[in-house]
């Protein structure tokens, strides 16, 4: 492997690794304090002890998403230095509002969990929700960096270096706020319905206690609007692309040709040799009208572009499908429960429901992984779409490739006892409810 | 607002060396106290550090972000020549949070205790080793942009005699100032005594690696103790650190909490202040004989004056919800 592969695949491990901790993060605050909350004002002690068993989730997995961010903050540098020399000036801004922000997310994580007895309950509870929401911000502010290395601004590109450097425009770039809401969105979302699907297997192994129902109830609301605006979201991010990024919308739907009335294929894949799109079934039209909102808008293809610069389609577009494939699902779950929750309450946790439920788990994570690779390598071979190209900027350090497998290491070690932890957590959970049954 | 910036900088290391390296510290301490007081001090660092840990490590980050918005050239130069270095560190920082946390919201207590432990007292002496490794490596002088070989160019500015010095120096600083940190959070008379002697002795071995950076500085050919002995300041910040200890000593054993947690941040301030004296504004000393500083690798106006508000607004955030988490968990505490 060569050193710009091994530090490409660094890259990718490193943040695909944090993203499932950072969605955590941003999201399981809200279900917690939404729990203390009914905690406060009805008093059920069974609304506590959720709090209290998720608070402990949130304990476990914000310590791994800092380790693995403050990993990363360094990680940037150490792989693409060539990058951060021009990066870092531009858009360090909202890294700098984002330490903000995870300063106080790291302060008030510590009044929320510690703070049990010595805080009055509003302050208290106040503190837990604004784990949330720098949580989000914070979430907001790195996407904006992101999405300036898709649409590059705020500074001026002569011979090879950046003069003029406007931060705030940089920041505030065209892709800003597609990405960051279509990534908040996704976060919640994808870790409400972690939460339920994982109350709703241990419901099906039949440790019916009250609390795993409750926990299910608040999850599924709550994920389940962020469920249904997604796929809209998500159509937003790719009207977007149309315009600003015309190659990755080709690579994203495996449009080798330019023309009008442009089909959207479903599945099938992509065969850049030959130029076309295998299997997979086609409808007439129907990405033209998504991207342009006009049936016979001409959308361009990979054609367009000379080869050195065309994104790696097969990957791009099969990530892509994947990510719409789970979008749909759980916009469909989402629905179902609303129904289920008016008409058929008695239903609710029929086993069928809780199924759907269940397989729901990982999907939004995977929607959330799938996404980032469609971006992310569907930028490439840019770092800074149109400035500089990812080989241009990796380090000049030789060995890449025992970095790559000390990380992947570290993390599946992580990965295996953080799941293994859960388990003794669930675990004894379960018989601490047991006891106040008998 | 260049001054503001690195003003900014500093408070960042001088915060980070104190309260991230309080933190660090007690894991050595951990490490080095025998079996059977073990426990007592595992629980006497966990529930010290448990509220408060997140956040002291926080300074890190900012650290870092200033350096990589308003000095790109020294965060990519130090990020190519000690390339090694800095992963084990991340390492080490990965596994010492991961394992404190688990250690402390595992719900069974069984043997991983003694694993989760093991990993936190270890990383925690690796951190602290490589970042003050780092630190001598920076003004080593033996840092290049045009490296002829891998050893040259990756290996040599840090595996030498004056970097691990300075390695060793930094533990010992680190173990010190979570010695006389502890002390006031534990209660029973046997750990208080384990502390205390543990502040002394790794006073001890401050000295004596403090003197060894110097010796190891001439060898090496490092030109940090000619410098030291031109700049009176700091000849005068390391005599004010040192004649502190007697007074620390003295108020340490009458339990005066709060004023010996005072002079060993003074004493840090200090030390820090040395090495300020002797470097500022050089952070990188190149084998070339020139060097990366804080003037000369600095970002474009627009951009420091952006980071500049942009840290004294966060700074009015920070501070003060910083200063009430201290309050609930530390100071509300230890005033009976
Ligand atoms: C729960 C997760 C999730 C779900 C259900 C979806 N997405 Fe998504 N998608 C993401 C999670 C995500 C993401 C991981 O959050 C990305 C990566 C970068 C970003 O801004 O969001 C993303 C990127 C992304 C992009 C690329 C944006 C860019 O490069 O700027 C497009 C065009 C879409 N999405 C479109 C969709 C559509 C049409 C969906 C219809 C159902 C959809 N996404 C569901
Ligand atoms: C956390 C969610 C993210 C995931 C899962 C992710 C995923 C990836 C992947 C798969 C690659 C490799 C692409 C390739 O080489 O083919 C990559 C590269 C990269 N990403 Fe991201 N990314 C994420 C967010 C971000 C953010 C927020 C930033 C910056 C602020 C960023 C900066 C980079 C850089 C600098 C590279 C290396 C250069 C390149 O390959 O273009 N990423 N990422
Ligand atoms: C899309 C990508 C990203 C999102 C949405 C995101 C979001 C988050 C969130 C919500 C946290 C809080 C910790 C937690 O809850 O587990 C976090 C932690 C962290 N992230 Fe990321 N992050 C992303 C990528 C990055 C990148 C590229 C960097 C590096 C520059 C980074 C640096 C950090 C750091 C330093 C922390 C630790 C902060 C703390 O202790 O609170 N993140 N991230």
């Amino acid at each position: 492997m060569d050193n710009l592969l091994a530090a490409r695949s660094t890259m990718a491990i490193t943040l695909g690794f944090h993203i499932i901790l950072a969605c955590i993060g941003m999201t399981m605050p809200f279900l917690m304090v939404i729990s203390h909350w009914i905690w406060i004002r009805k008093k059920k002690k069974i609304y506590l002890d959720l709090t209290k068993t998720w608070s402990r989730g949130v304990a476990i997995f914000f310590a791994i998403g800092a380790v693995s961010g403050t990993a990363l903050s360094f990680e940037l540098g150490l792989l693409w230095p060539g990058f951060m020399k021009y990066a870092g000036p531009i858009i360090g801004m909202p890294f700098s509002w984002e330490g903000t922000a995870f300063f106080v997310e790291a302060i008030c994580i510590g009044l929320f969990l510690y703070g049990w007895k010595k805080l009055s309950p509003y302050i208290h509870w106040i503190s837990g929700l604004l784990v949330g929401v720098s949580g989000i911000l914070s979430g907001i502010f790195v996407v904006s960096a992101n999405a300036w290395m898709n649409a590059p601004a705020g500074f001026d590109w002569i011979n090879g270096q950046a003069y003029n450097i406007r931060p705030f425009e940089a920041m505030f770039n065209p892709a800003w706020i597609s990405e960051s809401l279509h990534m908040s969105i996704a976060a919640l979302e994808a870790t409400s319905f972690g939460v339920a699907g994982i109350h709703a297997i241990l419901l099906l192994k039949k440790h019916n206690y009250e609390i795993h129902k409750k926990a299910v109830i608040i999850a599924l609301s709550f994920g389940s609007i962020f469920a249904v605006l997604q796929p809209l979201s998500g159509d937003h991010s790719a009207k977007d692309i149309a315009v600003r990024q015309p190659e990755k919308l080709a690579a994203v739907e495996g449009l080798f040709q330019t023309q009008k009335n442009a089909p959207l294929t479903i599945g099938g894949i992509p065969d850049a040799q030959n130029q076309e799109t295998h299997l997979g079934i086609k409808i007439p039209g129907l990405l033209s009208f998504l991207a342009f909102g006009d049936f016979d808008a001409e959308v361009k293809g990979l054609n367009e572009f000379p080869p050195e610069n065309r994104p790696p389609v097969v990957i791009v577009h099969i990530a892509f499908q994947v990510m719409v494939a789970c979008g749909f699902f759980l916009a469909a779950v989402g629905i179902i429960f609303w129904l289920m929750r008016w008409k058929w309450k008695e239903h609710l946790f029929s086993k069928w429901f809780l199924y759907l439920a269940a397989i729901s788990t990982p999907l939004g994570f995977l929607a959330v992984e799938a996404g980032w690779t469609v971006t992310e390598v569907g930028r490439q071979p840019w770092i800074i779409y149109n400035f500089i190209k990812t080989a241009d900027s990796v380090t000049p350090v030789p060995g890449q490739i025992f970095h790559l497998s000390v990380f992947v290491i570290i993390y599946l070690i992580l990965t295996i006892v953080a799941i293994w932890l859960m388990k003794r957590q669930i675990r004894a959970l379960n018989e601490s409810q047991e006891e106040e049954v008998d | 607002m260049l001054s503001i910036v690195i003003i900014f900088l500093l408070i960042s290391v001088y915060l980070y060396c104190l309260l991230g390296g309080a933190d660090f510290g007690a894991g050595i301490i951990e490490l080095f106290t025998g079996k059977t007081k073990k426990e007592r001090v595992k629980d006497l660092v966990t529930n010290a550090m448990a509220p408060i840990w997140e956040a002291n490590h926080m300074w890190v980050i900012i650290t870092v972000v200033i350096l990589f918005m308003a000095f790109p050239g020294i965060y990519t130069q130090v990020s190519i020549s000690l390339y090694i270095p800095l992963i084990i560190l991340l390492i080490g920082v990965v596994l010492r949070g991961t394992a404190f946390t688990f250690r402390h919201y595992d719900a069974v207590h069984d043997h991983s205790q003694v694993i989760y432990s093991r990993i936190f007292a270890v990383s925690s002496l690796l951190v602290s080793f490589f970042f003050g490794l780092i630190i001598g490596a920076l003004v080593s002088g033996k840092i290049t942009v045009n490296p002829t070989s891998y050893f040259e160019g990756y290996l040599h500015p840090w595996i030498n005699l004056f970097s691990i010095s300075t390695g060793i120096f930094i533990c010992s600083l680190f173990a010190f100032i979570a010695s006389v940190f502890l002390v006031s959070e534990s209660t029973d008379q046997d750990t208080r005594e384990l502390l205390v002697k543990q502040a002394k002795l790794n006073t001890a071995i401050m000295v004596l690696s403090g003197a060894m950076v110097f010796i190891f500085s001439f060898i090496e050919g490092v030109d940090f103790a000619q410098r030291f002995f031109r700049h009176p300041a700091s000849i005068a910040a390391i005599i004010l650190a040192t004649i502190a200890l007697p007074f620390l000593w003295r108020i340490l054993n009458k339990g005066l909490i709060w004023t010996s947690r005072i002079i060993a941040g003074a004493q840090l301030f200090f030390i820090l202040a040395a090495f300020y004296f002797i470097y500022f504004p050089e952070v990188i000393l190149l084998k070339e004989g020139s060097n990366i500083s804080l003037y000369n690798a600095a970002a474009p106006d627009s951009t420091l004056k952006v980071l500049g508000w942009a840290l004294i607004i966060g700074s009015f955030i920070i501070f003060p919800t910083l200063f009430y988490l201290f309050k609930v968990f530390k100071i509300d505490r230890s005033s009976p």
